[in-house]
């Protein structure tokens, strides 16, 4: 595999000389964007399915064989009705909102390793890349809520600004862990950093257990899911930040939110639990590409995601501040003495 | 001591796995929906859709005008006007019932003396311009003469309670 692609590229490097470059860069963008477009797609339509499922119904299935055509027919209506700018908003920022929320979702992709190589950027700092990006997307939904001058966008916007910062901290503090214990920001070395022979022990979900749940579910926040999508909460403010969108601006808010799921996925896979790497390190685990670990491990997080929505009732305002500040962020701190004191003993296995 | 061990169970995500395992297991459970145009929930006879008129064996209809439905109906939907007729007997020249006012409570069926008036088991029906749910006296009769097979069948069902 490596070996053809290697002459491929030896191959159209003679062919078209300097243009060459960002041909192939291109080539490679779109590998990895057009699936995570597949999956944003089939993720909306595993969601309705799941929620349904727990709700002891059976979800949609009136589109396709087992409702498998449902997001098309979804993506075609959306594509096709009229896209209303409220008068009073803010033309430019209106219509440039949705995009600056689903271009930072699409472009942290940029660093995740899906396997030994297979990133699109070796970045040695990825994981402050990654930090970068994840709160840029906020300013899509800022801008979005700013820019509708409706009241309920508005209370969303200033909802999630608020949150994001909040959660960003314990997120960081999270991340500053791991970085610790890789001695590493570059995401494919953290990977590496967790191979020691012992496959599934030697993951850093294991000393860093509280750190990775306090990042899984500041993931959570991050990305306004439920129990924490307090930014659209439909209960008490219409739908929040999108409250004035309709058609493809609201699609690529839709695209942004479950891009945005797909990567705190890829990263928690990454920084816990192993990224490419198989459970087991014998023979017939090993064998299998690290690509469909990765992919698996995905899954798992996107089912704990879905699941989560399915089982949690919406935090409150107040609680959902109190949870960000006064317990994730003393706890992350906490943990991230333990271990840089762990660290100097000889007890550090990982 | 019991601060301490609710700070460690609140800690521990207890209440929250709690609350997964439910619906992690009725992710498996069976589903209970009903794939209504394909599967439809079994009625009971004493269901009360679509009213109806109904006539004798011989052709003759029911209704004698008594106007008790009329008087008990709570949502004043029914319309009666009567008259004598060539024989002798009192018939009804109109009989109107505005199905967008009816609220399907069944007490014209339980008050009429003859079973004349009834309701059926039709609940798929609809109009589609105004006035089109306005059923009058032949509309009412036709129904009734293109259901009376199962409208008889679910009256001697019910015979036995009344």
């Amino acid at each position: 595999m490596m070996e053809l692609l290697q002459t491929l590229e030896n191959f159209g490097q003679n062919l078209l000389g300097p243009a060459w470059l960002p041909l192939w860069t291109i080539v490679k963008i779109m590998v990895i964007v057009l699936p995570i477009m597949g999956s944003v797609a089939y993720l909306t339509l595993a969601e309705r399915k799941i929620l349904g499922f727990m709700q002891v119904r059976p979800g949609p299935n009136r589109v396709g064989y087992w409702g498998l055509l449902q997001p098309l027919a979804d993506g075609i209506k959306l594509l096709m009705k009229e896209i209303i700018i409220p008068s009073s908003a803010n033309k430019f920022l209106f219509v440039a909102a949705p995009v600056l929320a689903l271009a930072p979702a699409l472009a942290a992709w940029a660093v995740v390793p899906f396997g030994d190589g297979m990133e699109l950027a070796n970045v040695n700092a990825g994981l402050l890349y990654i930090l970068a990006m994840t709160s840029l997307g906020v300013y899509g939904i800022i801008i979005a809520g700013w820019a509708s001058n409706s009241k309920y966008a508005f209370l969303g916007a200033l909802r999630s600004a608020a949150q994001i910062v909040s959660y960003e901290l314990a997120m960081g503090f999270a991340l500053v862990c791991v970085l610790l214990a890789a001695q590493s920001m570059n995401l494919g070395d953290i990977v590496r950093g967790q191979q020691n022979g012992y496959g599934l022990l030697g993951w850093y979900f294991i000393p860093l257990f509280p750190m990775f749940v306090v990042y899984f579910i500041a993931g959570v926040a991050e990305t306004n899911r439920a129990p924490f999508d307090l930014a659209e909460d439909e209960a008490t403010i219409v739908a929040g930040f999108h409250t004035e969108y309709s058609g493809m601006g609201f699609a690529l808010f839709f695209l942004a939110e479950y891009a945005n799921m797909i990567l705190i996925a890829a990263l928690t896979s990454v920084m816990f639990l192993g990224g490419w790497l198989s459970p087991l390190d014998i023979a017939p685990f090993n064998k299998i590409p690290g690509l469909f670990w990765m992919l698996g491990k995905m899954s798992v997080m996107l089912f704990l995601f879905l699941w989560f929505r399915a089982t949690f009732p919406r935090y409150r305002y107040d609680q959902l501040m109190r949870l960000g500040w006064k317990v994730f962020i003393p706890l992350t701190l906490v943990w991230l003495v333990v271990i840089a004191t762990w660290m100097q003993t000889p007890y550090w296995l990982w | 001591m019991n601060k301490l061990i609710n700070f460690f169970k609140s800690f521990l995500l207890l209440e929250l796995l709690k609350g997964m395992s439910v619906t992690g297991k009725y992710f498996f459970a069976p589903h209970v929906t009903v794939q209504y145009p394909d599967e439809k929930t079994p009625q009971s006879f004493r269901f009360r859709g679509l009213h109806a008129q109904r006539r004798y064996a011989n052709g003759e209809e029911r209704c004698i005008g008594c106007k008790l439905c009329e008087a008990v109906c709570p949502a004043l939907a029914i319309k009666i006007e009567v008259a004598e007729r060539e024989d002798g007997t009192r018939r009804t020249t109109q009989y109107d019932i505005d199905l967008t006012k009816c609220i399907f409570c069944g007490f014209c069926e339980e008050s009429c003396p003859v079973d004349a008036i009834v309701e059926t088991r039709v609940f798929e029906y609809h109009g589609e311009k105004r006035g089109d749910l306005y059923y009058t006296k032949p509309m009412l009769l036709e129904i009734g003469d293109k259901y009376e097979e199962q409208i008889a069948k679910d009256r001697a069902a019910d015979a036995k309670y009344r």
